[in-house]
């Protein structure tokens, strides 16, 4: 092959990958920009570019108690199964993380076990085995069935963290006579705590965004952000969802611009 | 070296590592809110009437011998492999952008495919139908440069759904994808060049087989939420086209045929996990292929 053919060949190679690369990252982008600008219009459609720009939308945004009442329960129930995922996921991460042995392996798969299974058939398995056992759908079975499909996140992110923990702190914090707990509260913790948080956070996401799940656990009186917005989609075209769209889309960016500022969020996720 | 040793014989157990205890409180849960529930799943699906008294394979044969249910399984199998192989040929080059790209560009490229991943997947759906719809954007620029008369119908298609779900789950290609670019040995390119490979061909014989560990765990998890994807595939596919998803919710909330819809959930479950086995089957014979370099 000729220097000039070569160089024509490498020339090729390049631009068909940069420019497939930059029509893909405008493909992921676009979508939530067009929401953004929409949620602006002064129309009653969602017509693009829009007709006239108001923020009526946001107003009507603001007197939207049944989205303010699923948002509020969301958020609610968010916020518990985080918790419960961080207090249950980081202890069992500790427990799994540096063990070899095969109890260890099994329940390794078992808690990740939720990512990989279709989360509807859990909804639908969760809903008939909380009839059985006489528990209402309520707040509370949500918080239990969104905690199953959010920890693994927590012990994916913690055991990721500690296995890059050298054994030799935990050793030499033995030697100069520190306990376990008080090895743990001042060497482990500290070292694994952005890998808590960053999963911690992904498991906030995934529970305020589920669907699969709340779909079959949450009724009238525990309506779910996702499910309404689902079902008023379903009816109608409404602006007031690319309105609260644009809401979520500007919180979700600016959590993750803290996310990335504490924990280096993008370095965990890319390994 | 030495503290270590020492520190094995003074302190009683192994100081590196924590009991398996600690692992009993999620156990438990999930034993009693995950195992037990599923179970029952399975023990329910076995019942051929809806008060689940008669024991019997009648829900799976119900399945497997109608021609409607078998189309729907087919369908929602096919749609995961057009969404996979979409995001596979987009997800790729951004991967290879990001691997050659500075520290700060790479922040940015990280950014923008995690902003999807994180935003709520009702939002990102509702994006496409503002894309898609009769006055959307696509219709509106068709419309004023005069290529079309009337507005073409894109929202409930099939390739409007593909399109849908590739943007939707394109995150969980790229980042397994960018893992395993970045842990190629960047030698073995140059090696490839100086002994007069060109850049294509470089490509096809060393990257993309290096690459195959990430492009398998990419493959997976993209399949696996494509048709899982009941939002999305319930508003921008419609009432048209039945995926898995809804027929499984159909048959569980509006018929309330719940051994049905469980021997639904169980097909469905064993598919995904079949597809998952195959994976993983095919990821280590590409680690095999990437060790032995």
């Amino acid at each position: 092959m000729s220097g000039r053919q070569r160089n024509w060949e490498a020339l090729s190679f390049q631009i068909v990958m940069t420019v497939i690369a930059i029509l893909a990252l405008i493909l992921i982008v676009s979508p939530s920009l067009v929401v953004v600008i929409v949620s602006f219009t002064s129309g009653f459609s969602l017509k693009f570019p829009p007709p006239g720009y108001s923020t009526r939308w946001y107003v009507e945004l603001w007197n939207a108690w049944q989205l303010q009442f699923a948002a509020r329960n969301s958020v609610v129930v968010a916020l518990w199964s985080t918790g419960l995922s961080i207090v249950l996921g980081v202890a069992a991460a500790l427990a799994i993380s540096r063990s070899k042995a095969l109890t260890a392996k099994l329940l390794d798969s078992l808690f990740m076990s939720p990512l990989v299974l279709p989360a509807l058939a859990f909804g639908l398995a969760a809903l008939m085995f909380f009839s059985l056992i006489g528990l209402p759908v309520s707040l509370l079975t949500l918080v239990i069935g969104h905690t199953i499909v959010c920890v693994p996140y927590v012990v994916r992110n913690t055991v990721a963290a500690l296995a890059q923990l050298e054994p030799t702190l935990l050793e030499s914090s033995a030697i100069l006579g520190a306990s376990r707990l008080y090895t743990f509260r001042r060497i482990v913790l500290p070292l694994i705590r952005p890998g808590i948080i960053s999963g911690a956070f992904i498991a906030f996401m995934s529970s305020f965004d589920n669907v699969p799940v709340s779909l079959f656990l949450r009724d009238a009186a525990t309506d779910m952000l996702p499910i309404r917005m689902w079902q008023d989609l379903e009816g109608k075209l409404d602006v007031t969802i690319a309105a609260l769209s644009s809401v979520l889309i500007i919180a979700t960016i600016a959590l993750m611009a803290i996310m990335e500022r504490t924990t280096g969020l993008s370095k965990r996720l890319t390994g | 070296m030495k503290s270590a040793a020492t520190a094995r014989m003074t302190a009683p157990g192994d100081v590196t590592s924590f009991s398996l205890g600690l692992a009993l409180p999620l156990g438990l849960v999930f034993a009693i809110f995950f195992v037990l529930p599923l179970a029952q799943l399975l023990y329910l699906s076995l019942h051929n009437d809806t008060a689940a008294t008669v024991w019997g394979l009648g829900q799976y044969i119900k399945f497997l011998t109608d021609p409607f249910s078998l189309a729907v399984l087919g369908s929602t199998l096919l749609l995961g492999a057009e969404v996979t192989l979409a995001c596979l040929v987009l997800g790729y080059p951004i991967a290879w952008l990001y691997q050659r790209s500075g520290s700060r560009l790479q922040t940015l490229i990280i950014m923008i495919v995690l902003l999807p991943l994180l935003t709520s997947v009702v939002v990102r759906t509702f994006a496409w139908i503002v894309i898609l719809g009769r006055q959307g954007i696509i219709n509106s620029v068709l419309q004023s440069m005069g290529l079309i008369g009337t507005p073409l119908r894109m929202i409930y298609t099939q390739g409007g759904l593909i399109a849908a779900l590739a943007q939707v789950q394109m995150p969980l290609m790229v980042l397994p994808l960018i893992t395993a670019i970045g842990r190629i040995d960047p030698n073995l390119s140059d090696a490839s060049a100086s002994l007069g490979a060109g850049s294509w061909r470089t490509f096809f014989k060393v990257m993309l087989p290096l690459s195959m560990p990430g492009i398998i765990a990419g493959c997976t998890l993209t399949y696996a939420a494509a048709i899982t994807a009941f939002i999305t595939q319930s508003l921008v596919g419609g009432g048209q086209m039945l995926f898995m998803p809804m027929y499984l919710y159909q048959q569980a909330s509006t018929l309330q045929n719940w051994p049905f819809a469980a021997a639904i959930s169980i097909i469905f479950l064993f598919a995904v996990l079949a597809i998952v086995a195959l994976f993983s089957m095919l990821g280590r014979r590409a680690r095999g292929y990437g060790d032995a370099r």
